[in-house]
């Protein structure tokens, strides 16, 4: 019996009774963050990162029971010894620590290492167990630096700003949002305006301290506001929905991994393509796996097949878990209830 | 190569064409003529030889990044394009160059021809390590010989006339024929003077649009000229300055394959030009396309090949007369001239294609209802006071095709697109019932919108059975109505029956999998 293994519900740890992520309610959940495949909602009692409470609550709703921990803090879950630790993918985003009996093993959850001004940086943990995505598990995804998206984002702007469009930026509603709203802070961009989705979690992040660019409700400027020269951030869900017809004459971005790919770019019917992932490339998923020390790794959500086929390689026991985390969606991970698309 | 890496990304980043010219015709406007010469060449489809043969070149590519065969393949089915998966997988470039378009062309991508294979290997890392993002993509296009950037050449011709001053037909007509791409070229194709010395040169051809609309729509019949749709192979017919050229469509000089045309059309006057359809042609009647086919596929025209596919050029129109554009005179007037050049000819080889009567519009849809009989593939509805234009423009003239046939047939393979339907699978293959086993019978691509090949494709990730290679065998449960052309009986199908152009109608949505035709209905067909 392993100390973590694949149960209907989820990933579950017999030893201390809790699941990681389940996919179905469950007593004990430990979330690694607040996406809707990770954080479902149903679950009894929910262990988060700090740093993660105000947007896990936000969307699990004011009834779920959340005890929130300091990163790195371990707590003892029937003999089982817990900590959080920081991923790096979006806002309290965690690693799962999980050690017992003297065996360690990590369930990343999503996590990139590059820097972010959202977030905590990845922390990287020593484990014998690595479990990690694959969402650009493959070496066509290298990303570029984040100074050189922004430079084509302002770019963009400036030209439609030119060309009187206005610019409308899709992304995630939580963490791809902010990031964008982050990086362009200082950006002499705007006036820019969001989604309510998006907005919603503006809230959370300004609340834990995240620097974004000022933004307004698109929703809520009068009928007929012009929107030409502005930039508008909504999540990838609202294109070509008639929410988008008030802003006339627009051009479309989208910023996502995923984009680094033409076909991917042209299939969502954007203008622009921005490659800009919360997820690991794979140099950076290699070296990783690398550093943990782990002698094996198991890999789920993503293009699996391929990275245990190359790990294997290397001499590291490597194996495809079934997860439902969906990494191979470019869809929006996350739906905030309540947005009125069409208003 | 930078600017033209920036006017590919300007065109490939905007679905409006007028934007897409604007960019054109502002790197037409600054650009070096030598570079815009050969980027009028790409951008209107031209293709260099493929210098070097793709497997080696991704060999290469998969040493450079330091990554397995099967990687690499798993990458390219992500990518889903060749040129671009080994872009994305090279190292980044190392150092910079600011070599212009025409200097890549001539200095480092034509001369791989010559080389040995390991001055070529060396020659084209180097370029690698020189180029980064778009323009690697665009080298390795060229290299590949696949270079499409999503304009038509028609646009192009909008974009240099727009660049130039120079009217569009003046334009399109300079760019017709053997066009080389050199600097010279491009800048006269902005002269004013209007008279050009090449003889061989065609006019572009005139297209017509399907028909849309009811055909009562079109007004009153008396306005306008109905002929059959005849399926061979458009061309047009110059004798200038006591010489001969047969054009195909598809810009290929094809004299010498058509004697029987070449050797009548010596006894024109010189400054005239034909349009039509170069069909084959026995005993008074149209022979299958196939056996046009048949005789194309020769190398040598020996043998009793002309004796049993003789052809004739089934004249539609008439551009040239005694040397002078006539396009722009009306149809009507254009036929009596072409008629009387024919007659004048005393050939066989040339017959005037025959017209429709048309008193009413019941006369064309009893036309349009006996067109199969005839082999031909439908009506073309012209304005009697038409001009010959250029490109494909709606309003003077309108096709009418007849309907296909049609099957319901199951989709059981599925394969990733190209180009701009990369990473999406797009291609199917459909079979149907035989013998209660699913016998595949038709590949199709197109004819369906973008939101059911989104759904269907995240159907097929979730319904793969097998998948062998870039290819997966689904469940067989999607029923989809094929259409297609012609169908002949066909040994080396494993249904032995081959269809012409299949398409999808519509996804049937509707039907299960044992709701599908069978066989014996394809071979009902035949
Ligand atoms: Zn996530
Ligand atoms: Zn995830």
């Amino acid at each position: 019996m392993t100390l973590l293994r694949l149960a209907e519900r989820g990933l579950y740890c017999e030893a201390g009774d809790f699941y990681i992520d389940p996919w179905q309610p469950v007593e004990r959940a430990v979330i690694t963050h607040a996406h809707g495949d990770h954080a479902r909602w149903g679950s009894e009692r929910y262990l988060s990162s700090r740093e993660a409470a105000g947007v896990l609550r936000t969307r699990l709703g004011s009834g779920a029971t959340i005890r929130a921990v300091d990163y790195g803090e371990a707590i003892d879950v029937n003999g089982v010894r817990v900590s959080l630790h920081p991923a790096g993918h979006i806002l309290g985003s965690a690693q799962v620590r999980v050690e017992h009996r003297g065996e360690v093993w990590v369930a990343s959850g999503d996590y990139k290492t590059q820097p972010d001004p959202t977030c905590t940086p990845f922390e990287l943990v020593r484990c014998h167990t690595f479990i990690t995505e694959s969402t650009f598990g493959l070496p066509i995804y290298r990303w570029p630096p984040d100074s050189e998206v922004f430079d084509a984002i302002r770019a963009w702007w400036r030209s439609n700003r030119d060309h009187g469009r206005a610019s409308l930026l899709f992304g995630y509603a939580l963490g791809k949002a902010q990031r964008l709203l982050a990086g362009l802070a200082d950006a002499d961009v705007g006036p820019v305006y969001t989604h309510g989705a998006v907005e919603r979690l503006n809230r959370d992040y300004r609340h834990a301290g995240v620097r974004l660019a000022d933004t307004q409700y698109a929703s809520g400027m009068p009928r007929g506001h012009d929107f030409a020269g502005s930039l508008i951030v909504a999540p990838p869900s609202a294109a070509g929905s008639l929410w988008v017809r008030r802003f006339g004459a627009i051009s479309t971005g989208f910023a996502s991994g995923w984009m680094r790919v033409r076909g991917a770019r042209r299939r969502r019917a954007v203008d622009r393509g921005f490659v800009l992932s919360d997820h690991v490339d794979w140099p950076s998923l290699l070296a990783t796996v690398e550093a943990t020390g782990a002698e094996r790794v198991w890999v789920t959500h993503g293009t699996r097949e391929p990275l245990v086929r190359w790990l294997s390689e290397r001499g590291i026991e490597a194996r495809v878990v079934a997860s439902q985390w969906k990494g191979e969606e470019d869809t929006d991970p996350v739906e905030v209830p309540g947005e009125e698309i069409t208003a | 190569m930078r600017r033209f890496a920036l006017l590919f990304a300007a065109i490939d980043e905007t679905t409006r064409t007028n934007e897409k010219v604007d960019a054109m015709a502002e790197y037409f406007r600054s650009a070096d003529p030598a570079d815009a010469a050969w980027a009028v060449w790409f951008l209107s489809g031209g293709r260099p030889k493929r210098l070097i043969p793709v497997r080696r070149l991704a060999g290469w590519a998969m040493e450079e990044a330091d990554v397995p065969e099967w990687l690499f393949s798993e990458c390219y089915d992500a990518v889903g394009d060749l040129a671009e998966a080994m872009s994305l997988l090279l190292p980044d470039r190392e150092t910079t160059t600011d070599l212009a378009l025409h200097q890549w062309i001539t200095e480092r991508l034509l001369p791989l021809g010559t080389k040995g294979e390991e001055d070529q290997r060396a020659s084209v890392v180097q370029c690698w390590r020189e180029l980064g993002g778009t323009e690697r993509f665009i080298w390795n296009k060229l290299i590949t010989g696949g270079f499409r950037v999503g304009v038509s050449q028609q646009l192009v011709v909008r974009a240099l006339a727009k660049a130039t001053g120079v009217a569009e037909g003046v334009i399109a007509h300079r760019l017709s024929g053997t066009w080389v791409p050199r600097a010279e070229s491009f800048t006269s194709l902005s002269a004013s003077e209007t008279s050009d010395a090449d003889v061989s040169r065609p006019y572009p051809f005139f297209l017509a649009y399907p028909l849309e609309e009811e055909i009562e729509a079109l007004g009153s019949p008396a306005e306008w000229q109905a002929e059959w749709k005849w399926d061979g192979i458009r061309a047009q017919v110059i004798r200038r300055d006591g010489r001969t050229f047969i054009w195909s469509r598809g810009e290929e000089l094809v004299t010498e394959r058509f004697p029987e045309i070449a050797g009548a059309a010596d006894f024109l006057p010189d400054g005239t030009v034909l349009d039509g359809e170069i069909m084959p042609w026995k005993d008074g009647a149209p022979l299958p396309f196939a056996q046009l086919q048949r005789r194309i596929g020769r190398k040598s025209l020996g043998g009793s090949i002309l004796s049993d596919v003789p052809v004739v050029l089934v004249a539609y129109d008439l551009l040239e007369l005694e040397g002078c554009d006539i396009r722009n005179e009306p149809l009507a007037r254009r036929r009596a001239m072409l008629n009387e050049v024919i007659t004048a000819s005393r050939s066989t080889a040339f017959l005037p294609s025959p017209i429709v009567p048309l008193a009413s519009w019941a006369d064309a849809q009893a036309a349009y209802a006996g067109a199969r009989e005839r082999s031909a593939e439908g009506l073309m509805l012209k304005r009697s006071d038409s001009a010959y234009g250029v490109g494909r423009r709606k309003g003077g003239w309108w096709k009418w095709k007849v309907q296909p046939f049609t099957v319901d047939a199951v989709m059981i393979y599925a394969q990733a697109g190209h180009g701009r339907r990369a990473s999406l699978h797009t291609d199917y293959t459909f079979a149907v019932w035989d013998d209660g086993v699913l016998v595949p019978f038709a590949k199709a691509y197109s004819g369906l919108t973008d939101d059911e090949i989104r759904d269907l494709d995240r159907w097929i990730r979730a319904n793969t059975v097998e998948k062998f290679g870039p290819v997966r065998h689904v469940k067989p449960v999607h029923v989809f109505e094929l259409g297609f052309e012609g169908i002949q009986a066909s040994a080396r199908h494993k249904s032995g029956v081959a269809v012409r152009f299949p398409r999808i109608l519509r996804w049937r949505t509707d039907k299960r999998a044992e709701d599908a035709d069978t066989l014996a209905t394809l071979r009902a067909f035949l």
